[in-house]
């Protein structure tokens, strides 16, 4: 399909060292790169980083306003919220949920609808509509909406907004593999494969699979970003993560009555699912860059 | 075209009965059972328990209950909320005027900022504002809306004091709810200050709503231009002589409007979906606030028929979409 994704073994040593070099293009990408890895950092060391256990309650500090400001204090940097608990702590400990949401989401969204989608495009016709009627069926839906329900039915939790998330995000994942699978399925190496006796099996995920991969990485990027995004949504209303876990959403729909006493309490919460969010938005745009020129917008 | 149509129409049905179907299976997969839900706290006896399952149709077979749902839903069926006791049908239809003002506001609000947005960034390639412009609009894509609105109004409700913090109008006003659609009633009540009243409600909800899709529109515009100006026909426009903005606001925009268009209609589903969040920020009475209301009042008949209408109009969007892009583009025909 392209360049950049072709088996082509001579150029496989450095490959990487290609990728890094279109990467590194698109100066947004690389800045996007560094905050998600700081995002990463306070995701994995968070417990070492946070100078407070991030469910502890300081009754005499509750509502303290951030340092800079007066009445703050050098001891809670971003102040405390209703409860007294230390806001800086609460976020860094809400960056694992963050990730944790991320991660899962689009391991389950992606490594299913690759499978469905590979099977859509081998299989024969009938069965090939039927999938794709499916995902249609799907993709009718609002995707916050059936989210919700979804939410409604599982139950209101975590575990059960990344279920139902990554449900509603897998049929992107199956249109992109059948999209791919189809184009590449034409190509000469394909029926030299096959001629040479290759199963089907070895057809679908050594062959053509890994020429199928650079759209859905960057599928994958975006993924991630709109996770973080409906599973904060879906704990700001009150159906993801529940009180007092200091998730991003979470967090912002219990500081909703201070809103107009405690800006701080609701400011803070939505700019670290912003700047996440952004971060990773801005990486995908690099990794399309650099890997899928033809997606390139010029 | 009517080859076209047809098959467009083809996919559409099979769409349209697993869209049914899963609004059916919905209150049948729930956990517990939906008619001792319903009888709430106080309990029920074991007759009117027997009655009821009966009135629903639970004791007889599957498909016999899916078959009365279907063609119930064909009618306009859409059973009874538990709440209310009021046709679903008629809830959400007393209700949806007030969504779609919304709705139509944000994706006004969207356009008039996005188009021009991506033009001007498209013409000023690589320079400064095309940077600004393309920054903001990655901003206001990846901003979470509920944050958004919250932040707004802390600036323009808290501190400015400017606008309202919910509803759609000041109780002061009344008059009769003849269109639904706020703006116009509250113009033709002829009251003094009730439309600028309902238009200072209207500001913040709709551009919260409007933000994404102004993103969306800002980028796709931006790069639907680019793709366009680097035609020959505009080289030739600019070898006539032909002014920059002639070229550029007509020649160019024209062509380039065509997958904008689609954008805009494939943003029906994305505003449904953020009309929960903004109308549950802003007390907005619409079909968003009304679905989430009954999801945690378990008013099960309500989440099914919201779902499934709310599902229907987006595919109604799309395949107007697809239409209209096959009258406007007859290579897609050919697909």
């Amino acid at each position: 399909m392209t360049d950049a994704t072709a088996p082509d073994e001579t150029a496989r040593p450095g490959r990487l060292r290609e990728f890094w070099f279109y990467f590194r293009e698109n100066r947004g990408a690389v800045f996007g790169l560094w905050i998600f890895v700081g995002f990463v950092i306070c995701a994995a060391l968070g417990p070492w980083l946070a100078p407070y256990d991030p469910t502890e309650q300081f009754r005499e500090f509750a509502l303290l306003p951030p340092a800079w400001q007066e009445g703050g204090d050098w001891a809670f940097p971003l102040g405390t919220d209703p409860l007294g608990r230390d806001m800086l702590s609460r976020l860094i400990e809400g960056a694992r949920y963050s990730f944790f949401v991320g991660v899962i989401v689009v391991t389950v969204a992606a490594s299913g609808g690759i499978l469905i989608g590979m099977v859509a495009g081998f299989a024969p016709q009938w069965l090939d509509s039927v999938i794709m009627r499916i995902m249609d069926v799907i993709l009718a839906f609002p995707s916050l909406l059936l989210a919700l329900v979804l939410v409604a039915i599982l139950g209101p939790s975590l575990t059960n907004a990344m279920i139902a998330i990554a449900i509603v995000l897998q049929p992107h994942y199956v249109r992109l593999t059948r999209a791919s699978v189809l184009a590449e399925k034409q190509k000469d190496y394909v029926t030299s494969a096959r001629v040479a006796g290759a199963g089907l099996l070895r057809l679908m995920f050594v062959t053509v699979l890994p020429n199928c991969l650079a759209p859905i990485i960057v599928q994958g990027a975006l993924s991630f970003s709109t996770a973080i995004l409906d599973a904060a949504a879906l704990g700001f209303l009150g159906m993801g993560a529940q009180p007092p876990t200091p998730e991003w959403g979470t967090m912002l729909a219990e500081a909703r009555e201070f809103i107009l006493r405690a800006w701080w309490v609701v400011t803070f919460p939505g700019l670290a699912i912003l700047i996440t969010v952004l971060a990773i938005n801005l990486m995908g745009d690099g990794l399309r860059d650099a890997l899928d020129p033809k997606l390139k917008r010029s | 075209m009517l080859k076209y149509l047809g098959s467009r129409l083809l996919t559409f049905i099979p769409t349209f009965i697993g869209v049914t179907l899963i609004s059916f299976a919905f209150i049948r997969v729930l956990p517990g059972d939906p008619i001792i839900v319903m009888a709430g706290e106080r309990g029920m006896t074991e007759e009117r328990y027997q009655e009821l399952t009966e009135q629903f149709g639970f004791d007889r077979p599957i498909y016999e209950q899916f078959w009365d749902y279907f063609t119930g839903v064909l009618q306009g069926d859409l059973g009874d909320s538990f709440v209310t006791k009021r046709p679903v049908w008629d809830e959400f239809f007393a209700l949806f005027p007030a969504t779609l003002e919304l709705a139509f506001c944000a994706m006004v609000f969207a356009v008039v900022m996005g188009l021009p947005a991506g033009v001007i960034a498209a013409v000023n390639r690589g320079k400064f504002f095309d940077r600004a412009l393309m920054s903001s609009a990655l901003v206001g894509y990846s901003m979470p809306i509920f944050w958004w609105a919250l932040l707004l109004i802390i600036v323009f409700s808290g501190n400015l004091g400017w606008t309202p913090v919910s509803g759609r109008i000041d109780l002061v006003y009344y008059f009769p709810n003849s269109t639904g659609f706020m703006l116009i009633d509250s113009l033709m009540s002829g009251q003094k200050g009730a439309f600028a009243s309902a238009v200072r409600h209207l500001v913040l909800p709709a551009i919260v709503l409007g933000t994404i899709p102004l993103a969306v529109i800002a980028r796709q515009t931006r790069s639907a231009m680019l793709e366009v100006l680097g035609e020959d026909y505009i080289r030739t426009a600019r070898a006539k002589g032909m002014s920059p903005g002639r070229i550029n606001g007509i020649h160019a925009l024209r062509n380039a409007l065509i997958p904008v268009i689609t954008v805009i209609g494939l943003s029906v589903g994305t505003l449904l979906g953020g009309a929960i969040l903004t109308e549950t920020i802003f007390s907005w009475p619409g079909i968003g606030k009304w679905m989430l209301d009954s999801i945690f009042r378990r008013d099960y008949p309500v989440v099914q028929g919201g779902l499934l209408l709310t599902a229907v109009m987006v595919m109604v969007v799309n395949l107007t979409v697809d239409v209209l892009y096959g009258v406007i583009n007859p290579k897609i025909r050919k697909r």
